[in-house]
C-alpha cells in the first residue's frame, strides 16, 4: 500500500471467472484472466482498452465501476479497495468519484421520462443539492461543459434528440458529480459519423479542462491513436501489450496487437482493393475458446 | 448461367435506378406524415463491379435497397421512378413483376445479405437444412448432388462440411456471416445486395470476411451493392461509391476519386474527420443534427450544417452535376451547373 497514496486507480492482477454449463459439463470461462492496471492521481490521462467483443473489455469495466466482483485479485480506488464497500456512504462515495458512459445512449435513458429528471437525479444524489434551484445550477453547468445548455433539453424526452446530443446529455450527467474517473464503454459507436468526432474531442477537452482520467473502452485502433495517452491491448480476457498509446500502435510488438493494426481499414487504401490473399490463411480469432 | 463480358469494351449494365422516389407514408388520427427517405435518386451499377453507398443512419441507405430489391411493406411505397435489372439479356422492371415472376429471379439472379445478417438463420434448423429452404428449388439439382454442390460452396468461404451440421448459435459470428455470404451467393445470382454485412463483426473478422466477399463476387463475376456507413471498409472492397445525405445522392464516383477527391462539403467532413493511426491533428466533428425527413430543409437538405451554404442554397436543390468522367456532385458551390446537367 506504499504508493497507493499517488494512485487514483490500481487494478491489480483481477480475474473474473463465469460459470456456464448445468450440473453435469459445467465450465468456467476467463472472461478476464490476469489483469493489472494502474492510473496515477493527479496526473489525468485516457487510458483505451481495446480488444474485439469477447476479449472481456466490459468486464473489466464492470469490475472498475463496482457493478461485478471480481473472482480474484483487487481493484483499489485512492487506495480503499472497491470490493470492500458496505455501508451505503461509502458506495455513493464511490459512486461520486467513478462514473459510467455507456454504449447506447438510445438506450440509457427511459423513453417515458424527460431527459432532465437524469440531470436533476444525479444533482441530488451526489451533488448534494437539495433545493430546485440547486440542482438546475448544478445540471446546467454540467450540460455547458459538454456545449448544450438546460435551456435546449429542459423537459425534452430522448426520442427529441439525436444520438450525439443523447451522448453529450450522458456525458453532462456522468460530470454532475465532478467525478475523478470516467469509464466510457463504445462510448461512439452508436453515434453518427457526423457527430462522432465531436464526443471524441469531448473526451480530451475533459481531460484537459476538468482533468478527468478516463478509461475509454473501444475496438476501433483509429479512435484510440487519435485520443488516448496510453492502450492496453486484451486478447480473450488477458492484457497482451500495454504502453505508451503511440508507441504501441505505431509498432505493436505482439502478435495479436499486430493482427489487430493490420485489420484495420484505412480510408487512404482507397483505389488499391484489398487483395484476397490479404486474408487467407490468417488463424481466425475465434479458434480457441477461453476456457478453463 | 450469365453471359460474363469481361473483355467486351463497353460495360454491361446490371440495374439502372432512374429517379427513383420511396415515402413512408402513415395516417393516424387524422394526422398524415411523410417522410421522404429516398427522394430522386438515379444510379446504375455494371455487371462485376461493387457499387458501395455510405451515408449516416436514417439518411435513407437502408430504404433505398429495400426498394431495389422491392421487399417494401407499407408504410413504405414507391411513390415514382423505376428499377430496372438487366438478367440474361432481358431487362426487368422489379417493381412490375408479378409474384412468380419475381420468385424465379429472387435468389437465381437477385440475392439480399441482409442488415444484422449473423443472426438471420432459423435458429431451430441445422444450416443444410437453411440451405436446402433457400437454395434447393433453384438450382433443381437431386439432393445428394446439391449437397455436395453446397459443399463444394461453402469451402470458398473457408468453412467445413462440417458446418452444415451445426445450428446456428454453435457457430461464430464470423461463421455465421460466412454461412450467410454463402447462402446468397450459393446460386450464383447475378447481383447481391449486401446491407451492412459486417457491421456486428470484430475488425480481424470483418477484414476476413470481406475479402471473401470480394473474393466470392469475382469468382462468380456478380455485381453487388454494398451499404455501409464504414467508409474504411469502402476504400477497400468498392469499386464505385455514392454518398448519400438525407434521402439524396450527395456524391457519386469511383471510390478512389470520391475519396481521394471528395467534391461535397459532406463527403469531404465524412472522409477527413476520420482519425488514422500515425496522425494525431486535431478533428472536428460536423455541427447540428441529421436532419429529419418528415421536414426536410429546403433547397439543398445539407445548408444548415455546411460551412460553405450560400443564399441559393437555402431556395434550391442543387442537380447532380458532373465534375469529371464519372464522378458526379450536387453542389451549388463546388460543382455549379454551368456544364450540361445529368438526369436527377
Amino acid at each position: 500500500m506504499s504508493a497507493a497514496g499517488t494512485l487514483l486507480l490500481e487494478v491489480d492482477r483481477v480475474r473474473m471467472t463465469y460459470v456456464v454449463g448445468g450440473l453435469i459439463r459445467r465450465r468456467g470461462v476467463r472472461a478476464v484472466d490476469d489483469v493489472s492496471l494502474r492510473l496515477e492521481a493527479g496526473n489525468p490521462e485516457i487510458l483505451a482498452i481495446i480488444g474485439e467483443s469477447g476479449s472481456g473489455k466490459t468486464t473489466l469495466a464492470r469490475m472498475i465501476l463496482n457493478l461485478a466482483t471480481p473472482t480474484a485479485g483487487t481493484i483499489r480506488f485512492r487506495g480503499a479497495d472497491v470490493t470492500q464497500i458496505r455501508s451505503n456512504r461509502q458506495r455513493m462515495a464511490f459512486m461520486r468519484e467513478v462514473q459510467p458512459i455507456f454504449q447506447n445512449p438510445f438506450e440509457a435513458f427511459n423513453p417515458l421520462k424527460p431527459i432532465d429528471h437524469y440531470l436533476f437525479f444525479s444533482a441530488r444524489r451526489f451533488a448534494g443539492a437539495r433545493a430546485r434551484i440547486d440542482f438546475e445550477a448544478k445540471a446546467d453547468k454540467a450540460l455547458h461543459q459538454v456545449g448544450l445548455s438546460l435551456a435546449e433539453v429542459k423537459g425534452r424526452y430522448p426520442h427529441e434528440l439525436s444520438g450525439g446530443q443523447l451522448q453529450r446529455i450522458a456525458i453532462a450527467r456522468a460530470l454532475v458529480s465532478s467525478p475523478s474517473l470516467i469509464v466510457a464503454d463504445e462510448p461512439v459507436s452508436m453515434v453518427d459519423a457526423s457527430l462522432r468526432m465531436s464526443i471524441v474531442n469531448l473526451f480530451k477537452a475533459l481531460r484537459d479542462e476538468l482533468g478527468v482520467s478516463i478509461v475509454y473502452i473501444t475496438h476501433d485502433l483509429a479512435t484510440a491513436y487519435y485520443i488516448s495517452d496510453r492502450v492496453l491491448i486484451m486478447q480473450r480476457g488477458k492484457a497482451v501489450e500495454s504502453g505508451d498509446a503511440r508507441g504501441v500502435l505505431d509498432n505493436p510488438q505482439h502478435p495479436y496487437s499486430i493482427l489487430l493494426k493490420s485489420a484495420v481499414l484505412s480510408p487512404d487504401d482507397a483505389g488499391r482493393p484489398m487483395s484476397p490473399a490479404d486474408s487467407a490463411g490468417r488463424p481466425s480469432a475465434h479458434s480457441t475458446s477461453n476456457t478453463e | 448461367m450469365s453471359p460474363a463480358g469481361p473483355f467486351s469494351a463497353a460495360p454491361e449494365r446490371v440495374l439502372t435506378v432512374r429517379d427513383l422516389r420511396a415515402y413512408y407514408r402513415t395516417k393516424y388520427f387524422g394526422i398524415s406524415r411523410e417522410v421522404r427517405a429516398v427522394d430522386g435518386i438515379s444510379l446504375h451499377v455494371d455487371r462485376n463491379e461493387i457499387y458501395g453507398l455510405a451515408g449516416e443512419s436514417s439518411c435513407g441507405k437502408t430504404t433505398l435497397i429495400k426498394t431495389i430489391v422491392r421487399a417494401i411493406r407499407p408504410p413504405l411505397d414507391v411513390v415514382g421512378g423505376s428499377v430496372t435489372f438487366h438478367f440474361a439479356g432481358r431487362d426487368r422492371d422489379i417493381h412490375a413483376l408479378n409474384d412468380s415472376e419475381l420468385e424465379s429471379i429472387r435468389w437465381r439472379h437477385l440475392s439480399y445479405i441482409l442488415q444484422g445478417s449473423m443472426n438471420v438463420l432459423n435458429p431451430v434448423r441445422r444450416v443444410r437444412q437453411s440451405f436446402v429452404d433457400f437454395a434447393h428449388r433453384h438450382i433443381g439439382k437431386p439432393m445428394p448432388e446439391f449437397l455436395r454442390h453446397v459443399e463444394s460452396h461453402l469451402a470458398r468461404v473457408r468453412l467445413e462440411p462440417a458446418a452444415l451440421d451445426a445450428y446456428p448459435h454453435e457457430l461464430s459470428g464470423g461463421m455465421r456471416q460466412r454461412v450467410t455470404i454463402a447462402l446468397a451467393t450459393v446460386c450464383r445470382p447475378d447481383f447481391i445486395v449486401a446491407d451492412e454485412p459486417t457491421t456486428a463483426l470484430d475488425v480481424v473478422v470483418q477484414k476476413d470476411v470481406l475479402g471473401m466477399l470480394r473474393e466470392v463476387q469475382q469468382e462468380i463475376r456478380s455485381s453487388m451493392i454494398l451499404v455501409t456507413h464504414d467508409i474504411g471498409v469502402h476504400a477497400n472492397v468498392t469499386d464505385r461509391l455514392g454518398i448519400m445525405y438525407a434521402g439524396r445522392l450527395a456524391e457519386e464516383g469511383r471510390t478512389v476519386d470520391v475519396i481521394r477527391d471528395p467534391r461535397h462539403p459532406y463527403t469531404s467532413h465524412l472522409v477527413t474527420s476520420l482519425p488514422r493511426i500515425g496522425d494525431v491533428t486535431q478533428r472536428r466533428g460536423l455541427e447540428g443534427a441529421p436532419p429529419n425527413l418528415a421536414v426536410p430543409p429546403t433547397g439543398c437538405r445539407f445548408h444548415p450544417r455546411c460551412p460553405l451554404a450560400m443564399a441559393t442554397c437555402r431556395a434550391e436543390p442543387p442537380p447532380m452535376v458532373d465534375v469529371a468522367p464519372g464522378h458526379r456532385v450536387a453542389c451549388w458551390v463546388t460543382a455549379p451547373p454551368d456544364q450540361p446537367v445529368t438526369v436527377q
